[in-house]
Formats: C-alpha cells, sequence, structure tokens
C-alpha cells in the first residue's frame, strides 16, 4: 500500500498512546502546533491494556483546558484505528487536516519562545 | 404540670384542658408593619397564639421579635419562634430576655432551616448550640434562673417552651425517640411539623403514647390547608422533609380549579376533626400559610370557637 | 490529609497579568497526593500559562519547583537563592503554603494557586470527601466514631434535623446525612441510649473561635525526644 498522507502531518512515535502525557499535547500546543491528534488502538483492543483509553481521558483533559483558554477544543483529538487499517490512517490524517484548517492557524503566536 | 410555668394564654389554655388551635404568621419582606398588622387582624381572637417565625426557610424578614413584639400590641399572644442558625449564644440569651422584658411567653426553639434554602446562601451560620441545647437553655434561664455559664439572671425570662418534631423525617424510627429527647431536654410543648400522610402520623402517635410522651408535653399537630393542587406538588417535591401522599395531590386534581382550595381546606377540617379525638394530640397548630384572611373562616368550620378565655 | 481545588485558569491568569517572569512551586505533601498541587500540576499549570500568554502575545518565562513541604521553614529556606529571581510566585501548596513563603521572603508576592477546602480523604479514586473540621476538641467516639460537627451542615449534636431524608442532607442529596448513618449504626448495635440526653454546649474556644491557634510541645522545643 503506497497510501498518501498529508505532509503537514508529523508522526511521533510511542510504544503505546498509554505513554501519550497530557504535557505532550500541551507543550505541542505551546509549541505552536495548530492541532495534535492521538491516533490510538480500537477501544477494547488496546494491545496492553487500557492505554488507549487513558490516552483518551487526556485528551479530554487537554481539551478542558484549552476551552479554559479560549482555544478551540478541536485542535486536540482522539482517535481510533487499529494497525491494519492503512487507509483509515490516511483518512484520519487529512480530515484531522481539514479540520484544523477550518479552524484556521493556531492562535498560540509561533517563534516567540519562552 | 402544677403551677403555671410562664404563665401565657397558651399555657392556660392547654393546662385547663382545652384543644388547643394556634397560628402561624410570617413577618414581612420589610418593615412593612401596616401589612403585618392587617395580617395580624385576622388571627386576632381566632388562635390561641401566633407563632411570629424567625427568617423562616433562612429568607430574611423583620425580625421575629420585633415581630411578635408588634402582636402583643395588637392584642395577640405571640409565640416566638428563634432559630440557632443566625445567632450564637450570646445573642440567644440576650434576645431571650429581650423578648420577655416585651412581654413575650412563649418560644419555639428550633435549629432553622439551611441558609442554602433561602435569599442569601453565600451568608456564614452560626449553630453554636443546637435545637436541643437551646430548649435546655431556655429551661435553665427560667427554672434556675441562671446564664448557660451558670451566673445569675437578674428577673429570670418565664417563657413556656416550645419545640418542633417531624414524624416524616428520616430515619423514622429515631423520630420518637428525637422527641423523647426533646421533652426531656425541657419542652413544654410540641409543634409538629405539616402533617399530611395521616396514616403515618397515627401510626408515630401510637408510639408517643405507648411511651406516655403526651403525658409530659403537650403535642399540637400542624396543620397546613392546601391552596391548589400546585402548591401540594411543589411542597411535595421542593420543602425538605413534607411527607405528601399522592392519595391528596389526586384528590386536590379531582376537582375543578376553583375547587382546589376548598378542597384543601376540607382536608384540613377532616385532619382537625380527628386530632380532636385522637389520643395524645392537645391542639392544631394552623399554618395557613401566607392565608391568614382563611383562618377565621376556617377556625370556624373547625369548630374551635370561640377561643376559651383562661 | 488537606484537600485543595485548583483555581480556574482565569483567576490564576489574572493574578500574573504583569509579570514577566514567575516561579510555579508545588509540595510533596498533600496536594500532591491530592492531585492538585505535585509535579505534574505544576508543570501542567506552566504549560498552560505560557499557551494563554503566547495567545496574547505577552511571553513570560516560567520555572518550576516542588519543595519537600512548603509548611516547613527549612524546606521554604530551600529557594533562597533563587526566589528573589522572579517578579512573583505561584505556590500549588494549601493556603498554609504561600504563608510560610511570604514570612520568609517578605519582599517576595506569593499568590494561591489552590482553594484550600477541606481535611478528607480520597472516598474512591477522584473523590475527596470532608471529614474532619478541625474543632480542637474531638469527640468521635460518642458518635459511633463519626463527626456531626464536620460533616453535619448544621453541625447538629442531637440527632437528625427535620430535613433528613432517605439517609440524604437537606441541603445536597449527594450528601450523605451523617446523623442518619450514626443513628441506624446505633439502634443496630442496640446502643441508642447514647444519643439520648442532653449534651452541655459545645466549648468552640479550642476552634477558629478562640482566635488563631497553636500547638506546643515544652519538650521538642528543647530538642529532639
Amino acid at each position: 500500500m503506497r497510501l498518501s498522507y498529508p505532509a503537514a502531518v508529523k508522526i511521533i512515535q510511542v510504544p503505546c498512546t498509554g505513554r501519550v502525557d497530557i504535557l505532550h499535547l500541551l507543550n505541542s500546543i505551546e509549541d505552536g502546533a495548530d492541532g495534535v491528534y492521538v491516533a490510538g488502538c480500537l477501544e477494547g483492543e488496546c494491545h496492553y491494556r487500557d492505554g488507549n483509553l487513558k490516552a483518551k481521558r487526556k485528551v479530554e483533559y487537554v481539551k478542558r483546558i484549552l476551552t479554559e483558554l479560549g482555544i478551540e477544543p478541536d485542535r486536540v483529538q482522539m482517535y481510533n484505528l487499529s494497525s491494519a487499517q492503512g487507509a483509515r490512517f490516511a483518512e484520519i490524517a487529512a480530515e484531522m487536516v481539514e479540520t484544523v484548517k477550518k479552524l484556521g492557524p493556531t492562535p498560540v503566536k509561533k517563534g516567540t519562545a519562552a | 404540670m402544677s403551677e403555671l410555668k410562664s404563665g401565657s394564654n397558651l399555657e392556660k389554655v392547654l393546662k385547663a384542658g382545652h384543644f388547643a388551635f394556634t397560628g402561624e404568621c410570617g413577618p414581612p419582606k420589610g418593615a412593612n408593619v401596616e401589612h403585618l398588622k392587617e395580617k395580624l387582624a385576622h388571627l386576632k381572637g381566632h388562635v390561641d397564639a401566633v407563632n411570629m417565625t424567625d427568617n423562616q426557610t433562612a429568607v430574611v424578614r423583620m425580625s421575629s421579635l420585633a415581630g411578635s413584639a408588634i402582636m402583643i400590641g395588637e392584642g395577640s399572644e405571640p409565640n416566638f419562634q428563634m432559630v440557632c442558625r443566625d445567632r450564637n449564644r450570646l445573642a440567644i440569651m440576650s434576645d431571650i430576655l429581650g423578648a420577655y422584658s416585651l412581654g413575650i411567653r412563649n418560644m419555639l426553639c428550633l435549629s432553622g432551616d439551611h441558609q442554602t434554602f433561602g435569599n442569601h446562601p453565600q451568608a456564614k451560620n452560626v449553630h453554636d448550640i443546637d435545637s436541643m441545647q437551646l430548649i435546655a437553655l431556655v429551661k435553665k434561664m427560667r427554672d434556675e434562673g441562671k446564664f448557660m455559664n451558670g451566673e445569675d439572671i437578674d428577673v429570670p425570662p418565664k417563657m413556656f417552651i416550645g419545640a418542633a418534631c417531624n414524624p416524616f423525617a428520616d430515619p423514622y424510627e429515631y423520630r420518637v425517640y428525637r422527641l423523647a429527647n426533646k421533652i426531656e431536654a425541657g419542652a413544654d410543648f410540641i409543634q409538629t411539623q405539616c402533617i399530611f400522610n395521616m396514616d403515618k402520623f397515627r401510626d408515630f402517635m401510637k408510639k408517643v403514647v405507648d411511651m406516655g410522651l403526651h403525658e409530659k408535653c403537650y403535642i399540637l399537630a400542624g396543620v397546613t390547608p392546601m391552596k391548589n393542587a400546585g402548591m401540594a406538588n411543589f411542597m411535595s417535591k421542593f420543602v425538605p422533609g413534607m411527607d405528601i401522599p399522592e392519595s391528596l395531590i389526586k384528590r386536590l386534581k379531582g376537582v375543578d380549579k376553583k375547587d382546589q382550595a376548598e378542597e384543601g381546606i376540607k382536608f384540613a377540617l377532616e385532619q382537625v376533626e380527628e386530632f380532636k379525638e385522637m389520643k395524645g394530640v392537645a391542639g392544631v397548630h394552623m399554618m395557613a400559610i401566607e392565608w391568614e384572611h382563611m383562618v377565621p373562616e376556617i377556625a370556624e368550620r373547625a369548630g374551635v370557637l370561640p377561643r376559651p378565655a383562661v | 490529609m488537606i484537600v485543595a481545588d485548583r483555581k480556574s485558569l482565569e483567576e490564576i491568569l489574572a493574578m500574573v497579568e504583569n509579570n514577566k517572569k514567575i516561579l510555579i512551586l508545588g509540595c510533596k505533601g498533600c496536594v500532591t497526593v491530592c492531585n492538585v498541587g505535585g509535579l505534574k500540576e505544576v508543570e501542567i499549570l506552566a504549560s498552560s500559562i505560557r499557551i494563554a500568554r503566547k495567545k496574547s502575545g505577552k511571553d513570560i518565562d516560567i520555572d518550576i519547583n516542588v519543595l519537600e513541604r512548603q509548611c516547613d521553614r527549612e524546606y521554604v529556606a530551600g529557594i533562597k537563592d533563587t526566589v528573589g529571581d522572579y517578579e512573583a510566585v505561584i505556590s500549588l501548596a494549601c493556603g498554609v503554603g504561600p504563608q510560610f513563603l511570604s514570612e520568609m521572603y517578605t519582599d517576595q508576592t506569593f499568590y494561591p494557586g489552590v482553594n484550600t477546602t477541606f481535611f478528607g480523604g480520597a472516598t474512591e479514586h477522584g473523590v475527596w470527601e470532608e471529614r474532619c473540621a478541625g474543632c480542637g476538641t474531638c469527640a468521635i467516639h460518642l458518635f459511633g466514631g463519626l463527626c456531626p460537627v464536620a460533616r453535619c451542615a448544621k453541625s447538629l449534636l442531637h440527632g437528625p434535623c427535620g430535613g433528613s431524608s432517605d439517609g440524604r442532607c437537606e441541603v445536597n442529596k449527594d450528601t450523605e446525612c451523617i446523623w442518619d448513618t450514626i443513628v441506624r449504626k446505633k439502634m443496630e448495635q442496640g446502643r441508642l441510649e447514647d444519643l439520648m440526653g442532653v449534651r452541655g454546649p459545645k466549648d468552640w474556644q479550642t476552634a477558629r473561635d478562640g482566635g488563631p491557634r497553636r500547638s506546643i510541645r515544652e519538650e521538642l522545643i528543647q530538642g529532639n525526644i
């Protein structure tokens, strides 16, 4: 399968989405990402136990923080798919890019290092 | 109960063995003395004493002490209500002395509705002492002539001590013991929460009589005539500690809207009739909420007029 | 332990609105256990503030640190060399922390980042409940081991008020009527007489009503034993 996905997406691999931390998500936004999403295994099919469900809760938590800060919570998303769904992966990437494009550039100004 | 404890009209009526009939009046939400006097005029001569509520449901009103004093001026006898929510022991004792000085001879000792129900939910509450301790304090001031700290009172206040009882709150099995405790603490008379569930109240009074509590204290059954089915519904849902049977709501709904008030009064009158015969019940406390002008008619139809002169 | 809730970002952002360099200081005591002021929460708050400030175009420099305890002068002294580097400090400790800090570093501004709520414990993951009012005269053994001073909305000492319904408090249906529980326990034990009689009025001098309190242990003042 030579599926293409939008070049705007930068992939950071983790062994399990359970490893994703609230700070990973927040720091991405802080560093100027227009959006960030977590692509975990299908619910109920975590290879460990419930890493994807933990990630889901963290995504929800970050959405709440963004809402409090007046930033569109849709800039952070959780997706679920299996490793066999390559086409779906590309589709999600396109979907996320589309979502973020609609929202426009992040209100968090880039290049203003902390 | 040989000598009079306070000499209040209510005490004399009860002591003489008459079936007591007390009323209730909420002070105005303001300093509208004329309106208060109008409400009191309806009650005058139709009841033995009138409860003056104390920031009822935690809504700020004219003080029950001032309202009671005005009532005396209008020729009725007040039953001065006092809640522990708004006063510490200093204010409680000083208000009791003040009340007695103004001629008040009956007091109803209450914990008070929690302030979150009222119009100043942000308030800090006091609850320095609770209703049980308030009863004991009024008794100590009267019988021992002492303040809470044991110091002598120069002319002690002689109050006829009232307490509340809600047989419909939980845990039900405990309620009769709580009543016994209040009587032990010093309550001379009890006014119950509004009664609507007659089955439960009959059962409760049986327990009271079995324990002989009615011989130590006068128990006045609380009656509130319903103005309409909506009021019954509202009280059932939103007033804490209310037990309103579905059958009563059905009964009110079963008649035309314009006749619901009459149906409510009929139910109240049936209750009064039953209480007259019920063992252990020494009278009725008629709480016609914002319906004071109906009290003369209710009293008349309940056959409790004229009120005894004692 | 002491339980606290994080203040809203809006409130915290307003506190440091005019600051360009701040320190967020956590505490490894109670607030770490109740997930409100430990390292994790300090980092999240720092990131959240930075995001907000970048959004508004007013950058901020934030350092973080977590003290062993903010209620102990020897630990508070740990930041003496750096505390002056900041325009302000947000403490995520209970109300004791920012005060110990303010007392030691009189020139610095310390903002409370949390609202200290009560003495309690977790009844389930993520849920804390009040258990103690710190009244200074513990008598829970008289009430089946349960405290009506802290847990009854009216601090009643003689049984449930007329608003108790189905074991719930009239103030909030999510709150247990502690008197219902006390009474039922005593009834089951056949010891209802424990609740009868009138208790003397409570002496509130040992509570906050007696003014700010102090606990003095002479033997420890003289040295460790």
